[in-house]
């Protein structure tokens, strides 16, 4: 395993404990203001100081690993079951359902800017933590299936299932038990890959305010509330500290999506 | 003729991705309207708005008539039921006004949302090509010293510095590019698109991103050609290694790096929305984030979503024809 891995590994891990234990580490109210003390710069009643309504930034920052972490979990879950039941559909039986995804869904789809999509979703559906999971749901499934319906086209011409076959194993048996246990290593890279993507993009959207609405403490909210002229004069650290835990998190989940790329494929390993 | 064949089935093919892409984005920014929550006249009317003013504004925007081809609405006992009518729908409609360069009135100012987005389309186009520039102008000269002292230390900065780059989300730098260059030192104003200088801060905040991923490409690119036999009889025949690099390798080097160049036209035209918002650059991303999503005119977010969705595919697809047009290894088979 390369040190980039290990380094996403430990910062991942870091992020899982403040989500968890985020009412013991922060023991600072997140909504509570106290306009006495606006803008104070780090020190050790905060560590990360206070924004622009006197609230503790570290405690928010702490909090917002939960926001992230749970958007980040339930979009790749779901994307991932979604995307890999019809990915595995498609390619294992071809036939017009193969037919509507690789000719439609994905060429539609994939070239289509993510980004956007959930944009245009978010603003017919309300803002909202729900829909924003929803509306990167229904961009984030079609990579998975694209990605399952290729392993499993490429795993269906092996000789071990041909011999499953044989013996006489059903389809879904086939499919389940001797298909897709042997494509699950792409899909855990892709997953830590997805994961980077739906914590930048719930970032994203709750900074244009189409996400988490704002007492709530998203990063991205966070960044939007730091970013006034006035605010960013007095009290730069209230945007530094956020903006350095989504730049952390979205580059351990990218290290080690690439870290176990190339661990499970010896053949990208560097030589 | 076989290779002509062959291109052209791939040109209408692209060409057939490009209508079915058009066909999803107007469907669908016709059909989502029917989700918003609530009424999109009691949205923009308010809670105080007389049944008459409604059923006027309705009746305007043509929001009466029924949204699709076939409804199942409720009748007196709440029971749903079929109803069949015909072409005589709001999808239909949008695509006949569409079809005559007409995207309807805008919900708010009741001004042709064509009008709307004409006058914001050129800033938005202006940043992308701006940022584009931006980012080859970092990005080649980087990546080729990075890739022709492979392994060195100022390789392995440049590697550094590409991947915090493409780690760094534009929300993110641009605040820090308007506190460090605005606030702190003045050198541009913070926001606005008035003066030429206004486009320095939010074409970089636009293209750090790509220039991240160009360095990488161009870095490896290079790498993979200084590996071919052409570049060890250029040296052999003695050639300068500033000469073998700079007229061979880079000029074989960049054919890969001007597709991605093409495709990620598309990609900083959707990026330029979140920019737009941070510098108050008066484009078609802050036209749909403000006046549109902002407003809830949902005829002009309908109006901006399709034309950045169909700049978008455009670019990507005029991207992949030009490319395969002039790629030589199709050409010859």
């Amino acid at each position: 395993m390369n040190r980039l891995a290990i380094f996403g590994f430990i910062v991942v891990g870091i992020l899982v404990f403040a989500a968890i234990f985020a009412p013991w580490i922060a023991t600072q109210d997140i909504t509570a203001t106290n306009l006495g003390a606006r803008y104070m710069p780090p020190s050790a009643a905060h560590w990360f100081g206070t924004d622009y309504v006197g609230r503790d930034v570290f405690a928010r920052v702490v909090y917002g690993a939960r926001i992230s972490l749970r958007v980040g979990i339930v979009v790749v879950l779901v994307s991932s079951i979604v995307g890999t039941i019809s990915g595995a559909l498609a390619g294992y039986f071809g036939g017009w359902i193969d037919r509507i995804m690789s000719g439609y869904v994905f060429n539609v789809f994939l070239a289509f800017p993510g980004l956007l999509l959930a944009i245009a979703l978010v603003a017919f559906l309300g803002a909202g933590l729900n829909k924003l999971i929803l509306a990167l749901c229904i961009i984030g499934w079609v990579g998975y299936a694209r990605l399952i319906r290729g392993q499993v086209l490429k795993i269906r011409e092996y000789d071990f299932v041909q011999a499953a076959r044989a013996l006489g194993a059903g389809d879904l048996r086939i499919l389940f038990v001797h298909i897709l246990p042997n494509a699950i290593q792409p899909l855990i890279v892709q997953a830590s890959l997805g994961m980077a993507g739906a914590v930048l993009s719930e970032a994203s959207l709750s900074f244009l305010g189409l996400g988490v609405p704002p007492p709530a403490p998203s990063w991205g909210v966070m960044i939007e509330d730091a970013r006034g002229l006035d605010r960013l004069q007095a009290a730069p650290h209230v945007l530094i500290f956020p903006g350095i835990a989504i730049v952390l998190t979205v580059l351990a989940f990218n290290f080690i999506g690439d870290g176990l790329r190339e661990y499970l494929d010896p053949r990208q390993r560097k030589r | 003729m076989g290779s002509l064949k062959h291109k052209i089935f791939g040109l209408l093919r692209r060409v057939g991705i490009l209508l079915l892409v058009v066909w999803t984005v107007v469907s669908l920014v016709t059909l989502l309207i029917e989700l918003v929550p609530g009424d999109p006249a009691t949205a923009i009317l308010g809670d105080q708005a007389t049944p008459e003013q409604i059923a006027q504004f309705r009746s305007q925007h043509g929001l009466d008539r029924p949204p699709f081809f076939f409804s199942f609405p409720q009748d007196a006992e709440g029971a749903r039921h079929f109803v069949w009518h015909g072409a005589d729908n709001r999808y239909v409609d949008y695509w006949a006004a569409l079809l005559r360069g007409d995207m309807g009135k805008s919900f708010r100012t009741n001004q042709p949302v064509r009008e709307l987005i004409l006058l914001r389309y050129p800033a938005t186009i202006e940043l992308a090509l701006a940022s584009l520039l931006i980012a080859v102008a970092i990005a080649i000269p980087l990546g080729v010293v990075a890739g022709s002292n492979r392994g060195t230390w100022i390789d392995n900065a440049a590697s550094v510095a590409a991947l915090i780059g493409i780690s760094l989300p534009s929300f993110v730098i641009g605040p820090l590019l308007v506190y460090a260059f605005a606030v702190r030192l003045g050198w541009f104003a913070p926001t606005g698109s008035e003066e030429w200088s206004d486009i320095v801060l939010p074409a970089i905040t636009l293209g750090a991103a790509l220039s991240a991923i160009l360095t990488r490409m161009v870095r490896s690119s290079v790498i993979e050609e200084l590996g071919e036999d052409y570049v060890r009889t250029a040296r052999a025949k003695g050639l300068s290694e500033r000469k073998v690099v700079y007229k061979h390798v880079l000029k074989n080097g960049l054919i890969p790096v001007v597709t991605i160049l093409g495709l990620q036209l598309g990609v900083l035209l959707a990026g330029a929305i979140i920019t737009e918002k941070i510098f108050g650059w008066q484009g078609l991303g802050l036209l749909l984030i403000e006046d549109g999503i902002g407003k809830r005119d949902y005829r002009l977010v309908q109006g901006c979503v399709l034309v950045i969705s169909v700049t978008y595919i455009v670019a990507n697809s005029l991207t992949d024809m030009i490319y395969r047009w002039l790629d030589p290894r199709i050409r010859v088979s």
